[in-house]
């Protein structure tokens, strides 16, 4: 059902992992539907992004797109990363079973939303960027066992 | 591909070799149709009364209280729509539960749309059904309880006989869906009180595309498929004789050594459960600890999505299912997951492996060392768990 290119990001995902400090961190989805993606950047004073990392819960598909995501921004300018639509994402891993498309949008939301905090850290205006439409509900009730 | 390891057997058995081999003369050398009154259609003709009396007698019933159709889910949608219709002038009310079967819980949507009205009983943290809700949930228009004898996801029993002396004592008509359980416990339906049973054969070592529906005799009820005198004028079409003569060999089969598979499933689902409870944290079982069929374990890992989980399963040869969104092709994980309580987000970390007496111990083995790593593998990569450790101080608690 997936790409060979999404079971490869899925198996092998790059770039997964925190940064401390980061210039820009957005997370996005809900546990309530199974997608949450949180991403975080490191951009420096050309506004370049030096490095990005990525945490997903969710399936297959999240996770690759997360992967793709994640590779398509690193090394841009913000400006530049506005570009990595899901489409982009959709592309380079040569498609998405229909049902799966909501996680490529998913993945672009994340970068937005990272971007976004980067933006209202550090005032500078990124074209085209709006406050990202979902959020998750950071400290939902938990269940010990 | 490394060696296959099968734990869905609540999807699908493998169809037996004897069972099989039972099958194969219907198809090129006895290809009569039953109907046709010449000798040579005899050999289906009796193939179709011995698997019927196969059946009958397993569950205590007469040869001629046995229909067979094309599967459980057909069984399910006779048996309610029917029931519904023949009941109606009395009432208009059925009875049943949050955790049954889609080919269930469907055709009371559709009843619903027809004038029905239907109450989804709540069940317990297990996926018990509580009688005293039950009781409660009677009025004098209620026709139908329609309660499955054991649940496919999480493998709760039922309390059925309690469920059918209620049904008996309030003189309501009462459907069991046993896909689950038919050939894997013993079933009476007389003791049970059970009024019409569904079941399939693919779930206990028989072909697919076949099932029967028992219904007691003196129930009028209508037929599902117009068109033929077959099945008593209650179900028309010619008949499956392969699959019927197979579905016969497997219920003989399966009644024959239930008793040991269950031992030998038992020890081993147990043996699994024990590991992976013990070796995973964070993770609890779904449903009963033992009133559930011997075949089934469903496990919740916490912080992480069952379709990853099953994707990397499969990578590791073993076959297994989740209650995820994603694998149930909506937004909301499983029905079941949900009634018995789970938060949406554990219940998206479901896995089902449900064994057969083919498995071994060391298929369990490897299965434990396989989940281990890959549900650590998801957690690392899982913002619910580095929240999680964050908020507990990175010291993980049990």
């Amino acid at each position: 059902m997936y790409t060979e290119k999404v079971m490869d990001h899925f198996q092998n995902p790059r770039n997964v992992g925190e940064i401390e400090n980061p210039s820009g961190m957005g997370t996005v989805g809900n546990a309530r539907c199974g997608d949450i993606m949180r991403i975080y950047l490191d951009i420096d004073d050309q506004q370049v992004i030096r490095d990005v990392k990525f945490k997903t819960f969710g399936c297959g598909a999240a996770v690759a797109t997360s992967s793709m995501a994640t590779e398509l921004v690193k090394g841009k300018t913000v400006q530049e990363a506005m570009q990595v639509t899901n489409k982009a994402v959709m592309e380079a891993l040569d498609g998405l079973p229909p049902v799966k498309v909501h996680c490529s949008l998913l993945a672009e939301e994340a970068i937005h939303a990272a971007l976004w905090d980067y933006a209202e850290k550090t005032g500078i205006v990124i074209e085209g960027l709006e406050r990202p439409r979902t959020d998750i509900s950071e400290h939902e009730e938990e269940e010990e066992y | 591909m490394k060696q296959m390891i099968y734990l869905d057997n609540a999807a699908t058995t493998r169809t037996r070799p004897e069972v099989v081999e039972a099958m194969l003369p219907y198809f090129s050398e006895y290809y009569g149709n039953p109907s046709s009154i010449y000798e040579f259609s005899t050999p289906c003709r009796k193939a179709m009364s011995d698997c019927r009396a196969v059946l009958a007698q397993s569950l205590g019933v007469k040869a001629n209280e046995i229909y067979f159709t094309a599967g459980g889910t057909e069984a399910d949608n006779w048996a309610l729509t029917a029931a519904a219709e023949a009941c109606a002038a009395k009432g208009k009310h059925i009875i049943t539960s949050k955790i049954e079967h889609h080919a269930v819980l469907h055709t009371c949507q559709y009843l619903e749309k027809r004038g029905f009205e239907v109450t989804y009983l709540n069940v317990d943290e297990a996926g018990i059904v509580r009688l005293e809700e039950l009781k409660k949930a009677i009025r004098p228009d209620t026709i139908l309880i329609s309660i499955m004898y054991a649940n496919n996801e999480i493998g709760t029993l039922q309390p059925i006989e309690e469920i059918g002396a209620i049904a008996r004592e309030h003189g309501i008509l009462f459907h069991t869906d046993a896909v689950q359980a038919y050939g894997h416990v013993p079933i009476s339906a007389d003791a049970c009180g059970i009024d019409m049973l569904s079941a399939s054969a693919h779930k206990f070592g028989g072909p697919k595309g076949v099932g029967f529906l028992y219904i007691r005799s003196g129930l009028k009820l209508g037929a599902f498929m117009h068109g033929g005198a077959q099945e008593r004028r209650r179900r028309g079409g010619t008949e499956n004789v392969p699959g019927i003569a197979g579905m016969g060999r497997a219920a003989q089969l399966a009644l024959l050594d239930m008793e040991e598979r269950q031992q030998k499933e038992q020890q081993l689902r147990d043996y699994l459960i024990d590991r992976v409870l013990k070796e995973v944290p964070y993770t609890r079982l779904n449903g009963h600890r033992t009133r559930r069929l011997a075949n089934n374990a469903n496990f919740a890992f916490q912080f992480i999505e069952g379709e990853s989980l099953l994707i990397m399963l499969d990578m590791e040869g073993i076959c297994g299912s989740s209650g995820s969104a994603c694998t149930s092709g909506s937004l909301d994980p499983s029905h079941v997951l949900l009634a018995i309580g789970l938060p949406h987000e554990i219940a998206h970390g479901s896995l089902r492996l449900t064994v057969s007496a083919e498995n071994t111990k060391e298929e369990m083995d490897r299965t434990v060392e396989a989940i281990k790593a890959i549900v650590q593998k998801l957690r690392n990569m899982s913002p619910l768990y580095e929240d999680f450790m964050r908020r507990s101080g990175g010291e993980g608690r049990r």
